[in-house]
């Protein structure tokens, strides 16, 4: 009997009378037919039909019945109806209607789930049963989508086909149909990947391959990079438009590949428009877009700063060329080649901070294309001294041009720090460079703010042992202006006396000079007294060495028409002071007076006897002096001048130089180049072997037992800051130290070497 | 060194005598030094026979005559394995203490004894162990003075064809052709002397596949070798 309390329970077959009605509406809804919402009243009398069944006591629990029901709804459904309607359409439609059909199932899954709701309250928990929700998108997934996938990407695919040759295509309808396939993994992006991606990816492959082989022979290499950049941009916009955003590095990588990588070298490599054209013909913008393009590719930059370490050699080899070509009779123009050099650098710097956005692989080309290049020896001279000629003129125009700017002197001289790192004999600049400062200092007129600012700037970049010598050098100048000063103050009490200027250098930090035992003039000799005496007072156990070879004096010259000022050399003075007494010397008796050597005496009277201006009478009048000759003093000797510099001539002529009007040291004529260079080299080999010897037995009296090969390795290393050793030079010093007993060779193994304490 | 020596003395075959045992009995101290007095005698009688009579020592003439007795020519290596063992400071002269010491050694006091005993010697000394100490020992030889510790092109040349030239005729013939012609050494050190020993022990000659100018060969080696790459092109 039927009550209210106890109502009379309900088949399935009874409940559907209720729920069948419902659930077509439903569809009717959905599809867009035209259909009254349902009420309120019909919502909840649905839920409360289906409600009533599952509370029925068992056996008449209807639970399972209901939930294989629901499930037979949607099964039902995507069969007769869904699937049909999708396959009988085609292209676009097709996608369309899967879309539409898609919406649809979503949102009858939410309808039917509530009023199935209380399956999932109490039913499907307690079985571990799929929720509605699951099972209704199941069924899509098993009935539906399972069934169109293949055919849907297809359409898919030519869409993007039709896409990427330049057609329009709905954006929209693509990404609701992907999001679709994303969904259908139900949590997994694997169907996505499987069903869509991979094909996706394999097509989009074929597609760039064949279009680049197309591209590479047609295009020029600066049109297929722009088509490269554009390729690329284009297939981003259109993950970021419809694709799943995980297909993005995949789908960049299939088209980097493809465009980029594998015609990597053809790319290049072209004639005329690859790489090395594009370094030749400054096409900044072609390589920034080969950089940006190959910089996201490992190791895909390697070949371009290749390229640029070829071409950045070739142009530096190519200036060193020029300037051998240009030398002439031996003497290069190092003041036009290191600007050349020094602009070269400018301009590929700027190539690797722009174009190549400061990459340390790029850094490292120019490194390595400017130690090519800057090491070469050009016409004889080494890189170094050039280098060090070159800053040599540069400061002596800065010291007697006022008109030249600060600034620029600062900036060139900034290259020529950068310059000088890439030269591997830095010693031998040191070298060269002191010989060029000490006449600097001593005979020309110099800058103290610009040689300390380049002092400053090698000891930053190079250590302060560097720059040492020189510093010491630059400074004592500085105290001889100091000593001058006091010197003149302590003999103004004194008798008057001849001018006197002394420069006082401290040994080790200059060059060394010859001295002579040169028998001055009583007046000179007076001079030099007078300050050794006072320089005794000043500093203690310091020994002064007189180098008069250097020296300069003014001398008047009374001949019979007038007297005219003689501005000589030290020696020269020496020997016309001699004719103070005596009218007529020979030579033997100028030799014994004068105290000279034989090659310094034959100069100095060549230079007052022969040459251009004849204050001394030679006996005979030849051309050149023999030691037979005799000197009379020429008394008839006269020039328009009121004031004379006489140079002295060495015996291999060479331009001229100023004389100053310092006494005593003073610029002389400079010794030949050649001779020169062939001393400063053998001082730095000698300076090489000392610092070599000095590193090894530091490295051995710390590593106590050391292999061969690896004590040379270090040797270099610890070395290569000053220059680079010549290994076979590093062997013969190992042996010398064994033969002075600081190595020996141990007797188990002949390959290493034992430190002896 | 003194007769009274108390260390016990192995028994040695004397000259004339009729046993000769092995065993190792401790003779008494007097039976033993009447029998080492007569050795002695023995030994110091043929030194007699050599030595200069007023500096007591073998000199050059002395080793000439010894020599031509041995039927050894002067400049024979046997010669200067016989220093060799004898530890002989002096290049051509033997003292009396050195005498005694390699005779002892030898087991001989007789010329004919040491002339047979010679070519025993060379083949112990041909063994590796004893030929390295026998090869630095003759190159120390040469030394002239006591701050010495280089030798003379000349004479290296001359001192390796006896030494080695037996063993490694090749090698020798072309590196005192190298350092004949070449004119960067003047003298020769130890460590190069030595080095080139090992050079002729390791180094397949004259093909010289297995050297390498990266190795740590002393400096002349390499330039022997590049040498003889030069004259082999």
């Amino acid at each position: 009997m039927a009550s209210r309390q106890n109502p009379k329970p309900m088949t399935i077959d009874e409940g559907s009378v209720h729920i069948d009605p419902a659930v077509n509406k439903l569809k009717r809804i959905l599809e867009g037919k035209p259909e009254p919402d349902f009420l309120p009243g019909e919502y909840i009398g649905n839920y409360t039909t289906i409600y009533n069944m599952c509370i029925q006591k068992p056996p008449h629990d209807q639970s399972q019945e209901l939930y294989d029901k629901y499930g037979g709804i949607f099964e039902d459904y995507a069969k007769h109806t869904v699937l049909p309607s999708i396959m009988e359409k085609h292209d676009e439609y097709m996608l369309r209607e899967l879309s539409r059909r898609w919406d649809i199932n979503k949102i009858m899954v939410r309808w039917l789930s509530r009023f199935f709701f209380y399956l999932d309250r109490y039913f499907t928990v307690r079985r571990s049963l799929p929720s509605l929700t699951e099972v209704g998108m199941t069924s899509f997934r098993d009935h539906v989508y399972n069934n169109v996938h293949f055919n849907v990407k297809q359409v898919i695919i030519a869409l993007v086909h039709k896409e990427r040759e330049g057609q329009q295509i709905d954006r929209a309808l693509l990404k609701n149909v992907l999001d679709l396939f994303v969904e259908n993994g139900m949590g997994s992006i694997k169907r996505y990947e499987d069903d869509f991606e991979d094909f996706f990816l394999q097509e989009s492959a074929s597609y760039y391959s064949r279009r680049s082989s197309r591209w590479i022979q047609e295009d020029s290499c600066p049109e297929y990079m722009i088509k490269a950049e554009e390729s690329l941009k284009k297939e981003k916009e259109r993950v970021a438009h419809y694709l799943h955003s995980g297909t993005e590095p995949k789908l960049v990588d299939i088209v980097q590949t493809h465009l980029l990588v594998l015609v990597a070298k053809q790319l290049l490599e072209k004639e005329n428009s690859g790489c090395s054209a594009l370094l030749r013909d400054d096409k900044t913008d072609d390589l920034s877009r080969m950089y940006r393009l190959y910089h996201a590719i490992p190791k895909g930059l390697e070949p371009v700063a290749a390229a640029f370490r070829l071409h950045v050699t070739a142009e530096g080899n190519a200036l060193i060329k020029q300037a051998e070509d240009a030398a002439t009779s031996g003497s290069v123009e190092e003041q036009v080649l290191v600007r050349k050099i020094i602009d070269l650098h400018d301009k590929y710097m700027a190539y690797v901070m722009d174009c190549f956005q400061n990459d340390t692989l790029f850094h490292k080309a120019l490194k390595e294309a400017f130690e090519i290049f800057c090491n070469k020896k050009v016409a004889g001279s080494s890189s170094a001294e050039l280098l060090a000629t070159f800053c040599d003129n540069l400061f002596r125009k800065a010291g007697n041009d006022k008109s030249n700017d600060d600034s620029t002197i600062e900036s060139t001289i900034d290259n020529v720090v950068k310059l000088l790192d890439y030269i591997s004999d830095k010693d031998l600049f040191v070298e060269f460079y002191r010989k060029k400062l000490a006449r600097r200092l001593l005979f020309g007129r110099f800058n103290d703010d610009h040689e300390r600012s380049i002092l400053t700037k090698l000891k930053g970049q190079f250590g302060g042992q560097f720059t040492s010598k020189m510093e010491g050098m630059v400074t004592d100048m500085q105290l001889a202006k100091d000593h001058q000063t006091g010197f003149e103050e302590h003999i103004k009490n004194l008798p008057k006396g001849v001018d006197f200027t002394v420069t006082v250098l401290t040994t080790g930090f200059w060059p060394s000079y010859k001295t002579s035992d040169l028998n001055l003039p009583v007046e000179m000799v007076n001079c030099i007294e007078s300050f050794k005496a006072y320089y005794a007072i000043k500093t203690n156990h310091k020994r002064l060495m007189w180098i008069y070879s250097l020296g300069t004096c003014n001398l008047t010259g009374r001949f019979d028409s007038k007297p005219i000022e003689l501005i000589v050399s030290t020696y020269q003075a020496a020997v016309l002071c001699a004719f103070n007494n005596t009218d007529i010397l020979t030579y033997q008796e100028l030799l014994e007076q004068v105290n000279l050597s034989h090659e310094d005496l034959v100069r100095v009277l060549h230079s007052l006897s022969c040459a251009k201006y004849k204050f001394l009478n030679k006996q005979p009048a030849s051309k050149t002096i023999s030691k037979t000759d005799t000197f009379e003093f020429n008394s008839k000797f006269t020039d328009k001048m009121r004031r004379i510099k006489v140079c002295m001539r060495k015996f291999k002529k060479k331009k001229k130089e100023k004389t100053k009007l310092i006494m005593i040291v003073v610029k002389q004529v400079p010794l030949p180049p050649v001779d020169d260079r062939k001393k400063v080299v053998e001082d730095v080999d000698k300076d090489r072997r000392y610092a070599i010897d000095a590193s090894l037995v530091r490295i051995m009296k710390s590593r106590k037992v050391l292999p061969h090969q690896q004590l040379v390795s270090e040797c270099v290393e610890q070395l290569s800051r000053m220059f680079k050793p010549d290994i076979k030079m590093i062997k013969k010093r190992i042996e010398d130290l064994i033969t002075r007993d600081y190595l020996e060779r141990d007797t188990e193994n002949p390959s290493t070497f034992k430190y002896v304490a | 060194m003194p007769r009274t020596a108390s260390k016990p003395k192995k028994k040695r075959s004397k000259p004339y005598t009729v046993t000769s045992s092995d065993t190792v009995s401790v003779p008494s101290a007097s039976s033993e030094t009447k029998k080492s007095s007569k050795e002695k005698d023995g030994k110091y009688k043929l030194f007699n026979k050599y030595a200069n009579a007023s500096s007591g020592v073998i000199d050059p003439e002395g080793i000439e005559k010894l020599c031509s007795k041995l039927k050894v020519s002067h400049t024979d290596i046997k010669i200067l394995m016989l220093a060799w063992k004898m530890k002989s400071e002096r290049q051509g002269y033997f003292t009396k203490a050195e005498w005694r010491r390699a005779l002892k050694a030898l087991k001989v006091d007789t010329i004919k004894k040491l002339k047979k005993a010679l070519p025993e010697l060379e083949q112990e000394v041909r063994k590796p162990l004893n030929f390295s100490d026998f090869y630095a020992y003759s190159f120390r030889y040469c030394f002239t003075d006591e701050k010495q510790n280089c030798v003379d092109i000349e004479t290296i040349c001359q001192l390796l064809d006896m030494v080695l030239g037996s063993t490694f005729r090749d090698q020798v013939d072309h590196f005192v052709n190298y350092l004949k012609i070449q004119n960067v050494y003047k003298v020769i050190t130890m460590d190069q002397w030595m080095g080139f020993y090992r050079f002729c022990n390791e180094i397949i000659f004259p093909d010289m596949t297995n050297y390498s100018l990266e190795l740590a060969w002393p400096s002349i080696l390499d330039n022997f070798f590049e040498w003889m790459r030069e004259k082999q092109a």
